[in-house]
C-alpha cells in the first residue's frame, strides 16, 4: 500500500536541510527549553521566538502552507487541557455565566495562562515540525544516536518508524474486511467490534515482535547492538549553533532580568 | 561430499504439546539443493528454525558441519546457515535498506570498511544496488524479497535455508528470483509447496507431512509421482476439473 511520508519535504536541499541532525536537534531541544522557561505573557519575548522561527521556516523552503496546517493539529489537544483554567485561576473576571444553577467566571489572568500555553505549545510544534521535514528520519535516528541516546531508545524508535507503516496496512485491511460485510447496528455492538478488533491488532503485533525477534536472532543478534557510523559537523553548523543559541539565551535572558 | 547437516530421530513439541515434528532423519551435503515440500502446517517451518539452533531440542539429534548446535559455536552456525524468513516485514526490521543488510555482518563483529564492502557486494548480488539509503516500506514486495535474501548473503553463508521465498510473488517476479537463486553458489534448503519452483531449482525432494518425512528421494521421482503427491495435498485432485473442463450447468 501507498503511504505518504513521515518526513516529507526531507529530500530537498536548502540551508537549514543540509545542517547536521545533531545540530537541529540540540537547537531545537534548546528552543523548546527556552520557550518552557518564559515567563507569562512576556509577549515581546514570544514576538522574538517566533520570529526566529518563521526565519527559519522560510529559510527552510518548506511550503509554509504545509507546516502551519500540520502545526494546528496539535491545538485541539492543548485546548483540551488548558481550556478551563481561566475558569480556575483567581483576578479579575471578563466574563461570567450560568450554566444551569452553576455560576463561572473567568479570569484575566487564566485567560492570559492560558494564551501563553497555547503559543508556547504552537511555537514548540513548529520547531519540531522544520525538524522534521529538514531531517530525514534516518539521519535523525542516527544523530540521536551520536548524541549518545541509549541505542536501546535508538532501536525502539526505528522499530517504530519501520513497523508503524505497516501496522497501519493492518488496520486498514482489517477494517476494509469488516465494512465488506457490512458493518452497523447497534451503536454499542459497534464499539465492542471495535474494540476486538484492537485486541486483534494487539495479538497480531505482539507476534510479528517474536518473528522480528527470530529473524535477529538467526543474523547472530545477541542482545548487543553495534554501530558504524558518522555524521559531519562543519562550519555552517557551528554558525548556525552560534547565532541560534545566541538568539535564543540572550531572549531567554531579558525575559528574567527585564 | 562432505555432509554439513545432519538430523537423528528429531521430535518437537510446541511449548502448548502440540506435537510438531515426529521422528526425522535428514542429511544434507555441500552443494545440495534440497527441497521440503509439504502442505501447510507440516511442520516445514519448525524444522527449519532447527538448522541454524533458533530452536533446540535436548540431547545430539541436529548436527551442523558434525557438530551439536551448542551456545558456543550458535554464532558460528547462525553465520555459516543464513536463514531468509517468508514474510520480509519480519526479517527487514530497520529503517533503511543499509542497515538491514549491514546488521548480520556488524553482529559478527566486522570492522567498518568489511560491513561497507559486505553489504555492497549483497546489494550486487541481488541487483539492489543502490538501494542503500531507501526505506524498506516503500519497496515492492519482490524487492523486499531480494533484499532479505541480501541480509543473509551478507554473512558468506555456506547454507542458504529459505521458507517459502516465492509465496505471494507474481509470475514475472516469482522467475526473477528463482534465477537469482539459481545463480548463488551455496548449499540451498528450500522448504515450499511451489512446485514450479522445486522443479527449477532443487535436484532433491523431501516431503514433509504430518511432522514427519514422508519421502526423500531424487526430484525427478518425487515431482513425477503425481498420486503421491495427491497423497499429500501437494497438486489438483484427479476428481477436481478444470473449469473449461467442467460439466456441471451454472445454477445461479
Amino acid at each position: 500500500m501507498k503511504h505518504s511520508f513521515l518526513d516529507r519535504y526531507s529530500d530537498r536541499d536548502s540551508l537549514i536541510h543540509r545542517l547536521d541532525p545533531r545540530t537541529k536537534f540540540v537547537a531545537v531541544f534548546l528552543y523548546i527549553l527556552a520557550l518552557a522557561l518564559t515567563s507569562l505573557a512576556v509577549w515581546p519575548v514570544f514576538a522574538v521566538y517566533f520570529v526566529l522561527i518563521a526565519v527559519l521556516i522560510l529559510l527552510s523552503r518548506v511550503p509554509v502552507l504545509y507546516i502551519l496546517k500540520r502545526s494546528l493539529l496539535i491545538i485541539p489537544f492543548v485546548l483540551l487541557i488548558a481550556v478551563f483554567i481561566p475558569f480556575f485561576k483567581g483576578g479579575d473576571t471578563f466574563a461570567s455565566f450560568t450554566v444551569w444553577t452553576w455560576h463561572v467566571s473567568a479570569s484575566y489572568h487564566g485567560l492570559q495562562v492560558l494564551v501563553t500555553i497555547l503559543v508556547k505549545a504552537w511555537l514548540s510544534i513548529l520547531s519540531l515540525i522544520l525538524l522534521t521535514s529538514t531531517t530525514k528520519i534516518t539521519d535523525l535516528l542516527r544523530g540521536l544516536e551520536q548524541l549518545r541516546l541509549p541505542r536501546v531508545m535508538v532501536m525502539i524508535l526505528s522499530f517504530m518508524y519501520r513497523y508503524i507503516f505497516i501496522l497501519t496496512d493492518e488496520v486498514l485491511r482489517m477494517k476494509q474486511a469488516r465494512d465488506s460485510r457490512n458493518f452497523g447496528g447497534s451503536r454499542l455492538w459497534r464499539i465492542k467490534t471495535v474494540g476486538k478488533m484492537a485486541g486483534t491488532l494487539f495479538i497480531r503485533s505482539y507476534e510479528r515482535g517474536e518473528r522480528v525477534y527470530t529473524a535477529m536472532a538467526a543474523r547472530g543478534y545477541d542482545g548487543q547492538t553495534r554501530t558504524l557510523r558518522q555524521l559531519n559537523f562543519g562550519l555552517s553548523d557551528l554558525l548556525f549553533g552560534a547565532g541560534f543559541g545566541l538568539v535564543v539565551i540572550l531572549t531567554l535572558i531579558y525575559n528574567y532580568w527585564h | 561430499m562432505e555432509e554439513i547437516i545432519r538430523i537423528e530421530d528429531l521430535t518437537y513439541s510446541y511449548p502448548d504439546g502440540q506435537r510438531a515434528l515426529t521422528g526425522i532423519n535428514l542429511a544434507v551435503h555441500r552443494g545440495d539443493s534440497l527441497a521440503i515440500i509439504g502442505p501447510n502446517g507440516a511442520g516445514k517451518s519448525t524444522l527449519l528454525l532447527h538448522l541454524n539452533g533458533i530452536l533446540r531440542s535436548e540431547g545430539l539429534h541436529v548436527k551442523v558441519f558434525s557438530e551439536p548446535v551448542t551456545d558456543k559455536n550458535l554464532k558460528e552456525v547462525r553465520r555459516r546457515i543464513g536463514l531468509v524468513f517468508q514474510n520480509p516485514d519480519d526479517q527487514l526490521f530497520s529503517a533503511t535498506v543499509f542497515d538491514d543488510v549491514a546488521f548480520g555482518p556488524m553482529n559478527l563483529g566486522y570492522s567498518e570498511a568489511e560491513v561497507r564492502q559486505a553489504v555492497a557486494a549483497a546489494l550486487a548480488k541481488v541487483g539492489m544496488s543502490g538501494f542503500e539509503h531507501r526505506s524498506s516500506h516503500h519497496l515492492s514486495l519482490g524487492e523486499r524479497k531480494r533484499i532479505a535474501i541480501a541480509t543473509i548473503l551478507s554473512m558468506s553463508p555456506e547454507v542458504m535455508v529459505l521458507d517459502e521465498p516465492t509465496s505471494n510473488l507474481d509470475p514475472k517476479g516469482k522467475w526473477q528470483l528463482i534465477d537469482l537463486l539459481r545463480a548463488l553458489p551455496v548449499t540451498r534448503i528450500i522448504a515450499s509447496h511451489d512446485l514450479e519452483l522445486v522443479a527449477a531449482l532443487c535436484r532433491r525432494v523431501v516431503i514433509l507431512d504430518g511432522g514427519r518425512i514422508a519421502a526423500d528421494d531424487t526430484a525427478e521421482r518425487v515431482l513425477n509421482d503425481k498420486p503421491r503427491l495427491e497423497a499429500h495435498g501437494l497438486c489438483r485432485p484427479a476428481e477436481i476439473k478444470s473449469a473449461s473442463e467442467s460439466v456441471t450447468p451454472f445454477r445461479g
